[in-house]
């Protein structure tokens, strides 16, 4: 009796086995592999917020740093300099944040069209990284939609002081849990280096994006 | 089975190649122009991380792990992204990616289908074998779309246009996007190509991608991008493709600490590149709701077999290795006829044809070690040439001189133990037939490279002392 013929998966399979020699224990082999590099951030909390501020300075954003009571002025201020009317609110956004006299669109899954179509988007963030400028989305249930960060050209997040990590290990142990729900990380707006290695800004995504910094 | 890379079985061999490279001036100019800029940007982003080599050193061991339980670690991740709602799809080689792809995007009656960059892909000749069944594939990397619009050939692994210079851009975007006018700024043409994509990004409904990193225990991919072009193909679609060479699995989701420290600095030089993707199967009402990974193997388990190559695997194409290369900055990539070019390309290529092809890439190379003292996840190059070349030899692939020359050197690397680098090895391996006056003539000799004469370039100085003087002298 031959047998039967390998479907690929179990092919692929056999030939790894027969080229390595995977015997050992998997997990204290893991739990043993060197993490010299630095895993926690030591700054004061103030040092870290300007960190993150100059990060994000570098890559073309503008920051408006302001107290919890400050910030629908500081998101007013925001659009203003960049003379936008009004603008599209992704879930998880409180009322508390949006200004007087501006107009604000709720995400109740407005089409492509109509966020291309839009003036920006205003939304929270999980968290940030002050040692590369990076913004943290997370998305899912009560969250803001991929493509509403994505889409419209603008991109107004709000980051909280209790948000900036030091370091990217640091917050990526604090996303762990959400390892299962799409992340996105955003470090600057939309760039490319593709023309003569050189960053252009904007391309694809949101080509302006601006923070509003509370402490 | 048949392992394809792109169309390298076809390319000639390097000398060839190299020398028509060679000639091209302008070529050279844009190559040598681009790498500078980015090696410059590189060494800053690093130089500013204090835990540098730390880094590297985890990013290693923990790819030297996931080698030796790789099919532990597929399982898991298989079981993950199930769970999640994926489906997972294996592929021995090329040609059963390319049919799994086609079979998915015609289940929906697609004829268009958005693509992010990925090199698998072009590894696998998906586009080809996608046109063949009627449906279109847009590249939206603008690098991608300079190349596909051009109908020229990738030449570098993370910007595949660098050869393009930003006048020859803007001439090819005014041709064939029919622009009767358009701005010469770099920011005029990434504007062009925003315009010319937006429209296709919103409506075609299915995407396809490649990933930086496959998480076992979460079932997840990460795509590392800059442009935006990546999160639209992975969110927008209704139906999302992933094919992922089976040496992208990570173990954790906290190891991203790691290469995400790493890729992005060595690639482009930034602190962090502008966007990373994560997710996990599908989202209810979040992008995509159907979505499959193929797990491609195309060659890969038989570069596993040897532990002396095995390294090769643990590539993250940052592309460091191609930007250092003083071979790869004279020739550009195309020389090396396969989409893998430079250093990571001499001994991937010819390694996933089982040696049966580009016989000529493991001698494309000085050994003068600065790819490896680049290399995020500290990919001994040098060393696995010597061990391909031998290889090469043994099969009477290269001349008697050669073959003498590459048997003297693997007894000195044998007896001598692990060298400490690969110049110390190269001085010993180059004695029998080192050219008279060669090392002052090099980049004359490289227009005239016979497949196997490159060992002669290495001098008893150190090649990159050498070269650094010979640049210097260049500018003067
Ligand atoms: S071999 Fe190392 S330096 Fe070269 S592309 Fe791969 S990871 Fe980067």
């Amino acid at each position: 009796m031959s047998a039967a013929p390998l479907d690929s998966k179990q092919e692929i399979l056999e030939r790894i086995r027969k080229a390595v020699d995977s015997v050992g224990n998997r997990a204290a082999e893991y739990a043993a592999i060197p993490r010299e590099y630095r895993r926690e951030g030591a700054m004061a909390a103030e040092a870290k917020m300007e960190l993150f501020a100059a990060r994000l300075y570098d890559y073309g954003t503008s920051v408006y740093r302001c107290t919890t009571a400050q910030i629908a002025d500081a998101v007013a201020q925001a659009l203003s300099a960049r003379r936008r009317t009004g603008i599209v609110v992704a879930h998880g956004v409180p009322a508390s944040w949006l200004p007087e006299n501006f107009e604000f669109v709720e995400d109740d899954g407005l089409s492509y069209t109509a966020l291309d179509a839009s003036n920006g988007v205003l939304t929270g963030c999980e968290l940030a990284v002050a040692f590369t400028g990076t913004i943290i989305l997370r998305h899912g249930p009560g969250q803001p939609r991929r493509a509403v960060t994505l889409v419209p050209d603008y991109h107004l997040c709000v980051v909280r002081a209790q948000q900036v990590a030091e370091t990217l290990p640091e917050a990526i142990r604090r996303v762990e849990e959400f390892r299962s729900t799409p992340l996105t990380t955003i470090s600057g707006p939309s760039a490319t280096s593709d023309i003569e290695m050189t960053r252009v800004k904007g391309v694809h995504g949101p080509r302006t994006l601006d923070v509003v910094l509370v402490s | 089975m048949s392992v394809r890379v792109g169309k390298a079985a076809e390319a000639p061999t390097f000398a060839q190649a190299a020398r028509g490279m060679l000639g091209n001036a302008q070529l050279r100019h844009n190559v040598r122009h681009a790498t500078d800029v980015i090696r410059a940007r590189r060494a800053h982003a690093v130089g500013e991380t204090a835990d540098w080599q730390q880094l590297r050193d985890s990013a290693r061991a923990i790819k030297d792990h996931v080698l030796r339980h790789l099919d532990t670690y597929l399982e898991q991740f298989e079981t993950a992204c199930k769970a999640a709602g994926g489906k997972v799809h294996w592929a021995r080689d090329a040609d059963e990616a390319n049919t799994a792809i086609v079979d998915i995007i015609r289940s929906h009656g697609g004829t268009e289908v958005i693509k992010v960059k990925t090199m698998t892909s072009d590894e696998t000749g998906l586009n080809p074998a996608l046109e063949a069944a009627g449906i279109t594939p847009i590249e939206t990397d603008l690098a991608d779309l300079i190349i596909q619009l051009g109908a020229d050939k990738p030449s570098h692994i993370v910007v595949p246009a660098l050869h393009r210079n930003k006048a020859e851009i803007r001439r090819l975007f005014m041709e064939k996007m029919q622009l009767p006018e358009l701005g010469e700024r770099a920011e005029d043409l990434a504007g062009a190509a925003r315009r010319y994509l937006r429209e296709r990004f919103l409506r075609v409904p299915v995407g396809l991608s490649g990933a930086n990193f496959a998480i076992a225990e979460s079932g997840s991919l990460c795509v590392v991008e800059s442009e935006g072009n990546g999160r639209m193909c992975l969110s927008l679609p209704k139906v999302l493709v992933s094919l992922v060479g089976i040496e992208k699995i990570i173990p954790t989701f906290g190891d991203l600490e790691v290469f995400l420290q790493l890729l992005g600095r060595s690639a482009t030089g930034e602190r962090m590149n502008p966007y990373n993707s994560i997710w996990s199967g599908v989202t209810a009402g979040d992008g995509p709701q159907e979505f499959h990974v193929v797990l491609l193997d195309n060659g890969r388990t038989g570069v596993l077999t040897e532990p002396e190559t095995r390294p090769t695997l643990a590539c993250i194409r940052c592309g460091a290795c191609l930007n250092i290369c003083p071979v790869y900055r004279q020739t550009g990539g195309h020389a090396y006829g396969s989409i893998y070019a430079g250093p990571i390309g001499a001994i991937l290529t010819p390694q996933l044809q089982s040696m049966k092809h580009s016989q000529s890439l493991p001698f494309a190379s000085t050994l003068c070690g600065a790819c490896y003292e680049v290399c995020p996840v500290k990919i001994d190059i040098p060393e696995i040439l010597l061990h391909l070349r031998n290889k090469v030899v043994k099969s009477g692939g290269a001349p008697l001189a050669e073959r003498l020359a590459m048997r003297f050197a693997a007894r000195a690397f044998k007896n001598g133990g692990r060298l400490e680098s690969a110049q110390k090895l190269v001085r010993i391996a180059q004695k029998p037939y080192v050219h008279s006056g060669s090392i002052e003539r090099l980049p004359g000799m490289l227009a005239n490279w016979t497949q196997f004469r490159d060992l002669a370039a290495v001098p008893a100085e150190s090649f990159r002392q050498w070269w650094a003087a010979r640049q210097n002298k260049e500018k003067k």
